[in-house]
């Protein structure tokens, strides 16, 4: 792996790994070093990115060294091997340089600070993500997601607002505990998951035009609630603390007396799903389902696969996670219109095509999710801190899908 | 012109993991129907897609009227003269027949496809290999057996000198298979060359002149056919001596009745229509009719697939209701649908995935709904283990093994659930001698357990060979139930062919 050798030479896993390790342990030290040594005001927290790679390098070489029966399996440096370790991880590569590149640029982009509000704005993003999945996994997809989580924000917020602001959406509405607006946004979301389902399992209509379809109503549907007297369209406001809290919160501020600005409460949620999610996807009958359903869906019927009750819960299950972004987000921003959410969709599409998730059905990791997300939030991120205009960006992030993809597709090509 | 249209000299392919083709050699004379034999997995369609250009070989040459020629595309091979008849045909199937075969050099007046040319060459065409088939004719509407005879044709249409023909029979009756065998000999006068593979030993024998057999990716030898018998192809093929084409029966089926069907009529007209029979237990029941029988309509509406107007179905004395695959997987029944890959396998799952599958939606192997790690692999192993299934790890891809070995991880999923009843539609299409006969001692290991087996099959041999009674159906309904042992192919064939 990773060398560009032009002879084949071989060396034995033992001795490669023992490379990693020690590379990994060499970083670490360099990063003590950085921590103690360089002045603080120039390279910012570099040496926590240097501890990480370290960390990260050291484990690759150590579970290396740990899996015995790969041992007398030789470690092989040829132009094909390279060329693999390439394409696999092109996408990997170009967002480290591109960290880099800014980096050097913009040394303030070293800050802790940084990476974690990159991570807190990824995490509503990669919820939508892990929803739109599942219907990515069955060769579909789902139109609706944006407009859910619109929804879902105005929905909770319009019952969530202080009893002293001014243009109350219910004017007369006593103080709700917060978790009842919440379980009614996330269930008109539902609702509308159980349509999506309905229309695909029973009248077998393409995924497309049936989210479509529920996409437009969503809308409509939302933008009338938005628009019933007193409130006529205007922006909801005045959003009550003790909702707020559960997209601003930060957990571990100054922790122990020291300056630490903590951490949003959004990564935990965030992390949380993502790990019910992979359990879900590999270790549950359903999971096991769903990407027999999009391998091949004859094949699903005749192994006794429940294919109407699969695509349903698929259905479900993505409206319910795009119903808790949309509450986050509204939290998150205290406030809503009924053009939350807009577009959301192709972000969550694009962020899982480029994580490896196959439209065309049964493929698709959720490591390779969680890398999409995180590289589109990079770049958009990144791009912004030095200044780049957001119109280059759309350009920017349109190149990357495309390539992504190309790249991907190359994979499973064989000649 | 040299002694040869075509030198295929030391071929290596290599997949990751695989070496599919090593040092493989084949020569092919101009005006010879050249038979191309082998196991499943043995390298032959590899080969054949090197030729013709779907594959890149890694090393070796090929050569055409004695120049050497790198092929990279299929239109170039085609242009070079080399068609080929894929082994599963890919019909665009809402377009007319004639647009299948003239699709990328449609006939043109100015920029714009001249249909009437094309319908007037497509009828011409049709004429020369005798198919009744109006050109415009959505390719969709036509049967596989119609549809490989277009196939061929299409190949004729190229006025290639080589013709490649991956399995051409594997859907075609005894008749059809006749009327293909005249249209290759009027090929062959015209001096081009046919590389046949087939796994049905009389078709070689009757049909090519010389025969090149290959085992896991090497090549065997290459003989005239007229110094080859069965026998010997068969230990050439395997690398031993195989006496027996099926396993001897150690078994009589008992008396009592397990599974009987009375008298179902499918809504649809033209399906099957009124048809009853019984099956007793440890017995091999066989289904035996022309392509178009519906003898596969039938077992799959039995199955819960398809619908069944009217009519009855028992198990063990007792009438049940069956209304989807769920159901019939309730009362003991299994199914192995005769397309493999449309309603088969999952190609992009692992073998230990596509295994486990139908157990699993049983509810078994998990406690509540969270599958069981352990418990799978182990039970997906053993089960494949009993089927001799080769694959690299339980965790390669389904779409990488071959054939073969696909059927029996097929085979595998429904043996892991268990079944008293086991409908096995053409279980060993296109699959080689060893793997048939591994198939053939499952079902008998099967019978000896208690369960019985419903085996629709084409082949004659096998369905008399294997099958305790056999019955027979033409368009759609019973034309007789026949003990086996007391019957011949004549006798089927007349029952099948009754109402034509």
């Amino acid at each position: 792996m990773g060398a560009t050798a032009k002879a084949t030479n071989t060396i034995t896993r033992k001795k490669y790994a023992m490379i990693f390790a020690l590379i990994g342990a060499a970083l670490i030290l360099l990063s003590i070093i950085v921590a103690v040594a360089a002045p603080k005001d120039q390279v910012y927290d570099l040496w926590m990115y240097i501890l990480l790679v370290g960390i990260a390098t050291g484990a690759y070489g150590i579970s290396q060294l740990l899996r015995k029966e790969q041992h007398s399996v030789p470690v092989e440096f040829s132009r094909s091997n390279a060329k693999t370790f390439l394409t696999n991880n092109a996408i990997m590569i170009a967002l480290l340089a591109l960290v880099v590149f800014i980096m050097i640029k913009e040394p303030r982009f070293m800050k802790y600070q940084v990476l974690l509000d990159i991570m807190t704005q990824a995490s509503p993003r990669l919820i939508i993500a892990l929803g739109i999945c599942f219907t990515l996994l069955i060769a579909g997809t789902d139109l609706s997601a944006g407009r859910m989580v619109g929804l879902a924000a105005v929905l909770s917020t319009s019952m969530l607002q202080t009893a002293t602001y001014a243009n109350r959406f219910f004017p007369n509405l006593p103080a709700l505990p917060v978790i009842v607006p919440i379980l009614a946004a996330v269930a008109a979301c539902v609702l509308f998951g159980v349509l999506n389902g309905f229309l695909v399992a029973k009248f077998d209509m393409h995924p497309f035009i049936a989210t479509l379809a529920t996409q437009v109503m969503i809308y409509g549907a939302c933008s009338l609630y938005f628009d019933m007297p007193p409130n006529n369209s205007q922006p909801i406001g005045g959003v009550r603390p003790d909702f707020t809290v559960i997209g601003q919160k930060k957990i571990f501020q100054n922790v122990g007396g020291s300056t630490f600005v903590g951490i949003s409460v959004l990564i935990p949620i965030a992390l949380i799903t993502c790990v019910i999610i992979w359990f879900v996807l590999n270790k549950t009958v359903f999971g096991k389902n769903v990407y027999a359903v999009g391998g091949n869906r004859e094949a699903a019927v005749v192994s006794g696969v429940n294919v109407f009750k699969t695509i349903m819960l698929i259905f479900i299950l993505a409206a319910f996670l795009y119903g808790i972004a949309g509450v986050l987000e509204a939290a998150r921003t205290a406030g809503a219109t009924n053009n939350y959410g807009n577009g959301y969709e192709l972000d969550a599409i694009a962020a899982c095509v480029v994580g490896g998730v196959s439209l065309n059905g049964g493929i698709g990791k959720i490591g390779g999710i969680v890398s999409g997300v995180l590289i589109f939030t990079v770049i958009q991120y990144g791009l912004q801190f030095i200044g780049v205009s957001p119109m280059w960006q759309q350009v920017i992030k349109g190149i990357i899908i495309a390539v992504a993809v190309a790249i991907d597709m190359g994979k499973y090509r064989r000649r | 012109m040299g002694e040869y249209v075509l030198e295929m000299n030391n071929i290596t392919k290599e997949f990751p993991g695989v070496k599919a083709l090593d040092n493989v050699s084949l020569k092919v004379r101009p005006g010879s129907v050249h038979a191309l034999m082998g196991e499943n997995g043995a390298g032959k369609s590899t080969l054949m897609k090197c030729l013709f250009g779907i594959y890149a070989e890694d090393s070796g040459e090929i050569i055409l009227d004695g120049k050497p020629q790198k092929i990279n595309s299929s239109k170039q091979a085609l242009d070079l003269g080399i068609s080929m008849i894929h082994q599963e045909l890919h019909p665009i199937r809402f377009r007319p027949v004639m647009e299948n075969i003239w699709l990328g050099r449609f006939p043109k007046r100015g920029p714009a496809v001249d249909h009437k040319a094309m319908y007037e060459k497509t009828k011409e065409l049709f004429k020369e290999v005798d198919l009744d088939v109006d050109p415009k004719t959505l390719a969709g509407n036509l049967s596989a057996s119609t549809l490989q005879l277009v196939e061929i044709a299409k190949a004729v249409s190229y006025n290639s000198k080589i013709i490649i023909m991956d399995e051409p029979t594997s859907s075609l009756t005894e008749n059809e298979t006749a009327h293909l065998f005249k249209i290759i000999k009027k090929l062959q006068s015209e001096g081009r060359a046919i590389i046949y593979i087939s796994h049905k030993m009389e078709e070689i024998l009757k049909i090519s002149d010389e025969v090149t057999i290959m085992r896991d990716g090497q090549c065997v030898g290459t003989w005239p056919a007229n110094e080859l018998t069965t026998d010997l192809i068969i230990s050439r093929m395997v690398g031993r001596d195989m006496t027996n084409r099926f396993p001897p029966k150690e078994y009589t089926p008992g008396t009592d009745v397990v599974f009987k069907v009375d008298d179902i009529c499918s809504p649809l007209p033209r399906s099957f229509q009124h048809v009853s029979f019984e099956v007793h237990r440890g017995e091999i029941f066989g289904i035996g009719g022309l392509v178009g029988a519906q003898r596969t309509e039938t077992v799959e509406a039995i199955f819960g697939l398809r619908q069944i107007a009217s009519g009855t179905i028992y198990k063990d004395g007792k009438e049940i209701k069956i209304k989807s695959p769920r159901d019939a997987m309730k009362h003991g029944f299994a199914l192995l649908t005769e397309e493999r890959r449309a309603t088969g396998i999952f190609p992009t799952l692992s073998v230990l995935d596509n295994t486990v599958i139908a157990t699993e939606n049983e509810g078994k192997l998990v406690h509540h709904s969270i599958i069981n790690n352990f418990a799978r692999k182990k039970a997906a192993t053993d089960s494949n283990a009993s089927m001799r299934t080769k694959t690299p790890s339980m965790l390669e891809q389904m779409q990488n093994l071959s054939g073969g070995n696909q059927q029996k991880v097929l085979i595998a999923r429904w043996l892991l659930t268990d079944p008293d009843i086991l409908f096995l539609d053409e279980p060993t299409r296109g699959i080689d001698v060893g793997a048939k006969y591994e198939i053939y001692t499952i079902m008998q290991q099967l019978i000896k357990e208690g369960k019985s087996v419903i085996m629709i099959s084409s082949e004659m041999p096998e369905l008399l060979g294997m099958s305790d009674r056999v019955m027979v159906m033409c368009e759609g309904r019973v034309t007789g139930i026949v003990n086996a042992g007391e019957c011949d192919s004549v006798k089927v064939m007349e029952l099948a062919t009754k109402f034509m």
